[in-house]
């Protein structure tokens, strides 16, 4: 099989963000402390995280658009060079798009079709248009209409279709399905896992492990700020396939393998214990576990656990 | 104690399409009532009806017989939404959201694993996930005889999912309190209730 090109390569990649506090009073709060993330040539790759953990702060972060007050560590390769804030600024929009979480990404004065056609207005890019609002159910008129004019789920359909006008290499998709009804997931799912098929690299950052598990090639597992597994999509079939505690964890809380939890929640920003996130809820959890831990490779796969 | 949902019919306004169209479904207090239905089947609709935040077009809800608007005060329907974030004064802490409930106990909070710190911050302050836990607490008041639990795990991770779940069967089972449960999961239904209902569009 021929190597595919990397698309993606994050390595060691962190956020922090300086709060003020009581005055002039500052203070860091490392939000993303270890993320690792490759995504190939025609792979769609899954960042599962829960909720809060910090996961927008990704796609933020590859396409340079990051709060003034946020600070930046690792590095982003893309396409074989390091991605400089130059190239991001190049590249976003164009080889590099980003289906973004919130409604209000939205320009709120200007209209659906002009704005997805980023003002185009030969005939190629208008048919291309109505041929993807046709696939989503959105009429003809919703291209004359503003954001505003619009339902949650129709606005939301309309960020979909904004992917797949280009020919991008590199998808980021960020949430991009809450509040839209099953089917319409499915259909979108599948769009987003036709760009891949065509070459693309799709990065789907999602909380929803099932719903990745459908789609996605591989599925990078996200807790407290720290990527703590890299499995293919396949090991999560069995429990023993999978590598970090956390990661079988969740898999032993899907209704359909025992729906059983482990106690406690996600550890604040602020109170993060030292090395492993996930210790203070581990049962293997030895001294070790409060060191540095390492991302190593386990059966074909990366996990960031001592006891693997 | 019995909700009854009698031959229920209802559209929003007179131009949009009819959504129920002479539905009935009933819930006993020992029962946990799944609902499987396709999408735009007027599962949300439903829940709003039997919780009383919605008039049906014909039809009626009767609870232990008596039409539910004949309760007053307190509701002894409660629904828990599918997101939180949009059914919390966003200008109250959280503290002041569980006041809204029917003097929620402390047992109720310390299961449902929310932290004291978490109540002195503003609902733009917390996760999705610590918000929803607040949601389901401040349904669970004394006097809450029916629950209507609308996609409520849909934004959570699996942990948190099956904590929350695990929670609610237990309290509802202690308490003799009736539940409905919309999900688009099989596999969760088929965990989570007694009696699973497959719809079809009318």
């Amino acid at each position: 099989m021929k190597e595919k090109k990397t698309v993606l390569n994050i390595r060691d990649f962190s956020v922090s963000f300086e709060q003020y506090e009581r005055g002039f009073h500052k203070t860091v709060l490392p939000v993303i402390r270890n993320l690792d993330v490759t995504v190939h040539e025609g792979e769609m790759v899954a960042v599962v995280g829960s909720s809060g953990s910090g996961k927008s702060l990704l796609a933020h972060g590859i396409l340079g658009i990051l709060p003034y007050n946020a600070t930046m560590g690792g590095e982003i390769w893309y396409d074989g060079e390091l991605l400089t804030p130059k190239r991001q600024k190049m590249l976003r929009g164009n080889e590099i798009v980003l289906v973004p979480q919130s409604i209000a990404f939205l320009d709120p004065l200007m209209k659906i079709g002009s704005q997805i056609r980023k003002g185009k207005k030969d005939k190629a890019s208008k048919a291309r248009l109505d041929k993807i609002f046709e696939g989503y159910h959105l009429k003809e008129e919703v291209q004359g209409l503003y954001p505003f004019e619009l339902s949650g789920g129709m606005n939301r359909r309309v960020l979909v279709s904004t992917a797949l006008m280009g020919n991008p290499k590199l998808v980021i998709a960020d949430e991009p399905t809450p509040g839209l009804h099953m089917d319409m997931v499915r259909r979108v799912m599948s769009h987003f896992r036709e760009l891949a098929d065509k070459g693309a690299g799709v990065l789907l950052i999602t909380h929803d492990l099932e719903q990745a598990l459908e789609v996605a090639d591989r599925v990078v597992v996200f807790y407290a700020g720290t990527t703590v597994e890299d499995a293919a999509a396949s090991d999560f079939q069995a429990q023993e396939t999978l590598r970090h505690p956390y990661s079988k964890a969740l898999w032993r809380a899907l209704p359909q393998n025992g729906f059983q939890f482990i106690k406690g929640t996600q550890p604040y920003v602020k109170e993060l214990p030292d090395g492993c996130p996930f210790g203070p809820r581990c049962e293997y959890c030895t001294a070790e576990c409060q060191k540095e831990i390492a991302y190593r490779e386990v059966q074909g796969g990366r996990v960031r656990c001592v006891h693997a | 104690m019995v909700l009854e949902a009698k031959e229920i019919s209802f559209r929003y306004g007179k131009e949009s399409r009819q959504i129920l169209n002479d539905f009935s479904l009933q819930i006993e207090s020992h029962e946990r009532v799944g609902i499987v239905a396709p999408s735009g089947f007027g599962k949300t609709t439903f829940c709003k009806i039997l919780a009383g935040y919605e008039m049906p077009d014909q039809g009626e809800v009767l609870l232990d017989g008596k039409p539910l608007d004949t309760y007053r005060g307190y509701c002894p329907v409660q629904m828990i939404w599918q997101h939180p974030e949009q059914v919390v004064n966003p200008r109250l802490r959280m503290r002041e959201v569980l006041k809204e409930g029917d003097e929620i106990g402390e047992d109720i909070i310390e299961g449902l694993g929310i932290e004291e710190d978490w109540k002195k911050r503003f609902p733009a302050e917390i996760s999705g996930g610590e918000m929803q836990r607040f949601c389901i607490a401040r349904a669970l008041g004394k006097r809450t005889k029916f629950l209507l639990a609308d996609e409520i795990s849909t934004m959570l991770d699996l942990i948190t999912q099956s904590q929350l779940w695990s929670f609610l069967i237990e309290e509802v089972e202690r308490r003799e309190i009736g539940l409905l449960a919309v999900s688009h999961s099989m596999p969760l239904l088929e965990r989570v209730c007694t009696r699973i209902c497959y719809l079809e569009k009318s």
